[in-house]
């Protein structure tokens, strides 16, 4: 019974210590799984670089999660910075200026490139986006007509893709990471392989029918991940004959395992994506509440040791890890707005 | 029935008939009941013992950790070169340490000091986490700069995972993430002497990184400490209370009825739930910081408290009737009664529900995501108020890494946490052998 009321004595304590230690000391982020691993490097190598300031706290959650947070309100009780692999939305910032975070600074780190892998045991991929809309819509266009996707082969489609069924793993609908697969990958096909001039002759209504080009079929040949790239790289493994939608990051930490598919025939890489060349990519950011900056020690610090060339610069850590940094001038616009205090 | 009553009774029995009774049939029955039952329970255990396999056989490489370790010379012209630390303190904080160690593992290899291709090569195979390494070294004992001390150095996250033969080799050298070079030296280093497996203390005590090599599990150790300690501190006592209540002083009614059933339905209640409850109580109306170990702890208490007061009830209800009557017999009251007699022999049964409710609470991730607790935390927390992370969720975290190196940790701190499951289960069955009383 000591050791209970010691315990409990001493819960009181920590529990009255919490109107003294109501200031918090150190950055809170939270959002995109896309950016966590950078957040995590730069918070790593923050602390190490100030020891006068705590390492940041940095939570995963998704980006939608991220921005909840974020626009929950201001003050020490909610989240300092926001990461996200899109920008933020419309509904998102009204939700936000509803709560009080009027002033919200925007900043643009990089870029991630998606690739599309499948296992190391299969050839050479040459993939166009024409080929995996015809394979994974829900409705293609045979003879003029749109019928229910009748293909089941990826020879069907293209012969350098995997000999066997048709089986893909693509981002489930909360990450950031499906739109743009959606928009770069579907969206475009649609167009290549000439559907959407037929769906536009059926369906009168632009956004019926572009929701109609990027319907993923639901026969159970797609698959929507809702993990993470893990869960993605471990369903390759289990089909030889299924491909993957990955992080440029995540494939170069897997190359042994992976094969990577071009597309359009440029090999995704940081050299390709940062020039343009290659056409599945997107720009990574996080949002700052502006209110919070000199009120939170080491926010200011921390945002601004994210933009320098040390951490999203060509030769820093990040583009190590599979960060494609943005052009210079870009990357210098961001340190200025910054320092400008430009809000949205 | 009839043909035994016939005629036939008054001439005289020839052999009594066979009973029978079925025996062989009913002998049968029970072989195969037997049978099922162990059928079962084989079954049970090979899934045991798959589970523990796969988990132990990609774990244990984690408890051993590659180190290089060379003579690393504390140069002043790299460290401080102008000879200002006396004057400046930060001088010794943010020196280039990294360039020593590389210099030091490329004397040993060989390395031209105008290859940079083969500098940058052999940087690569130390960890960053050398930075902190010697500069906590050079801190704290600033007479060392000048001299050449032999260190052992943390190897990096990719050099570790090949000289533990995770990485295909086999294939490419485009295709991995150590070069050929680089193998080279690996194997050059380990004939030498000076590239080993070392036990891996760092997965124990650090916190958490992004870089495989030198992340551990102990911010998610502390903050799992502190919410055992929480939950235990606040869940006995307001659950036993409850339990006591409902069971010896409330009157049997529909009110206490609906009380019950509400009991029942908050212990099957998913925990994600909690977790919205618990955002919204103690976040954002009470004002508690996010990700600290206390809401956490708040959280689970919540969790924990329904299969509590369940366990004790039954406990309570199994101490036989006649010691109650006995002793109001003698004269007690009935808080004597409860107190004296009833609650002692019950508390083998509750201190039994304790500790598999906190064992439950330990393995939970689900309600920590809203409070923010699936967090990246580098600092170790010093009160339950400081940001931290648990156990279960450290693994989560770390499953979903791309580092091949972080595959070996994930199931290393599986094997960690199962090991604080086994102590708590194993005190469970003490406890109750130790105070069982049967009637």
């Amino acid at each position: 019974m000591n050791i209970l009321k010691l315990s409990a004595a001493a819960l009181v304590a920590s529990v009255a210590f919490a109107g003294a230690a109501a200031a918090r000391d150190q950055v809170q982020v939270a959002g995109s799984s896309t950016v966590l691993p950078y957040a995590k490097i730069v918070a790593e190598t923050f602390a190490e670089t100030f020891p006068n300031f705590k390492a940041p706290v940095v939570e995963s959650g998704g980006t939608g999660g991220g921005l909840k947070a974020f626009c929950s309100g201001v003050g020490e009780g909610t989240i300092d910075v926001a990461n996200a692999s899109r920008p933020i939305n419309k509904s998102e910032l009204e939700a936000c200026k509803a709560a009080g975070v009027t002033d919200i600074q925007e900043i643009r780190i990089g870029y991630d490139g998606i690739v599309f892998a499948a296992d190391s045991s299969n050839g050479d991929m040459k993939i166009e986006p024409k080929d995996l809309y015809k394979a994974l819509a829900a409705e293609v266009v045979v003879d003029g007509k749109l019928v229910a996707n009748p293909y089941k082969n990826w020879s069907e489609i293209n012969p350098t893709l995997p000999k066997g069924p048709i089986a893909a793993y693509i981002p489930g609908s909360k990450h950031g990471t499906r739109e743009v697969f959606e928009e770069k990958i579907m969206s475009e096909g649609c167009k290549e392989a000439g559907a959407a001039d037929v769906i536009k002759g059926l369906v009168s209504d632009a956004k019926q029918a572009a929701a109609k080009c990027i319907a993923v079929r639901k026969d159970g040949v797609s698959v929507d991940i809702d993990g993470d790239y893990t869960e993605t790289l471990a369903r390759i493994a289990a089909n030889k004959t299924g491909v993957g939608v990955f992080g440029l990051a995540f494939y170069e930490n897997n190359m042994d395992k992976l094969k990577v598919a071009t597309v359009k025939d440029i090999v995704p890489s940081t050299e390709t994506i940062s020039s343009g060349q290659y056409p599945v990519s997107r720009p990574l950011f996080f949002y700052v509440k502006k209110a919070h900056l000199g009120v939170i020690p080491g926010l200011k610090e921390y945002v601004e040791f994210f933009v320098s060339d040390d951490m999203v610069g060509p030769e820093g850590p990040l583009a190590e890890y599979g960060l494609v940094a943005a052009p210079d001038d870009q990357r210098e616009q961001v340190r200025k707005d910054f320092e400008a205090g430009k809000t949205m | 029935m009839t043909d035994a009553l016939s005629p036939a009774a008054g001439i005289p029995k020839a052999k009594p008939a066979r009973r029978d009774i079925g025996i062989k049939r009913r002998y049968a029955a029970e072989r195969r009941f037997r049978a099922y039952g162990i059928a079962a329970l084989s079954f049970g255990i090979i899934f045991l013992l798959i589970l523990i396999w796969s988990v132990v056989s990609k774990g244990y490489t984690a408890f051993q950790q590659t180190m290089i370790t060379v003579p690393v010379e504390f140069s002043e012209q790299v460290i401080d070169p102008q000879n200002e630390r006396a004057t400046d303190p930060q001088k010794l904080m943010t020196a280039n340490y990294p360039i020593l160690a590389r210099n030091a593992v490329a004397k040993v290899l060989g390395v031209a000091e105008n290859d940079r291709a083969g500098l940058r090569a052999v940087n690569q195979m130390i960890s960053d986490g050398v930075r902190t390494q010697l500069r906590d070294m050079v801190v704290a004992n600033p007479s060392l700069i000048g001299t050449t001390q032999t260190v052992s150095l943390l190897a990096a996250g990719d050099l570790d995972s090949a000289f533990k033969g995770q990485i295909d080799l086999s294939v490419p050298e485009t295709n991995r993430k150590v070069s050929d070079r680089q193998v080279g030296w690996m194997n050059q280093l380990a004939e030498s002497g000076a590239l080993a497996k070392h036990f891996n203390t760092g997965i124990f005590v650090n916190g958490a990184s992004s870089r495989p090599e030198a992340a551990g599990v102990g911010v998610a150790l502390i903050g799992s400490f502190y919410m055992m300690l929480i939950v235990l501190v606040l869940s006995l006592p307001i659950g036993v209370a409850a339990s006591i209540y409902l069971e010896e002083f409330a009157p049997k009614n529909r009110f206490t009825d609906l009380i019950e059933v509400n009991i029942n339905n908050l212990a099957a209640v998913p925990s994600i739930v909690y977790g919205l409850l618990g955002l919204a109580v103690f976040v954002n109306f009470a004002g508690l910081p996010r990700s600290a170990s206390l809401v956490g702890g708040l959280v689970l208490t919540l969790m924990t408290l329904p299969t509590i007061i369940i366990a004790t009830r039954a406990a309570l209800k199994a101490v036989p009737p006649s010691i109650r009557a006995a002793a109001l017999g003698l004269g007690a009251s009935k808080m004597q009664t409860i107190f004296h007699h009833v609650l002692p022999l019950a508390m083998p049964g509750i201190l039994t529900g304790t500790i598999i409710g906190l064992a439950h609470a330990l393995g939970e991730t689900a309600p920590l995501l809203l409070i923010g607790m699936v967090a990246f935390v580098a600092n170790y927390p010093t009160t339950p108020l400081d940001p931290s992370t648990a156990l279960p969720v450290q693994i989560y975290m770390w499953a979903n890494e791309a580092e091949r190196a972080f595959v070996e940790r994930t199931s290393g701190a599986i094997i960690i946490l199962l090991l604080f499951l086994i102590v708590m289960n194993v005190g469970a069955i003490l406890l109750r052998r130790r105070f069982e009383r049967r009637w």
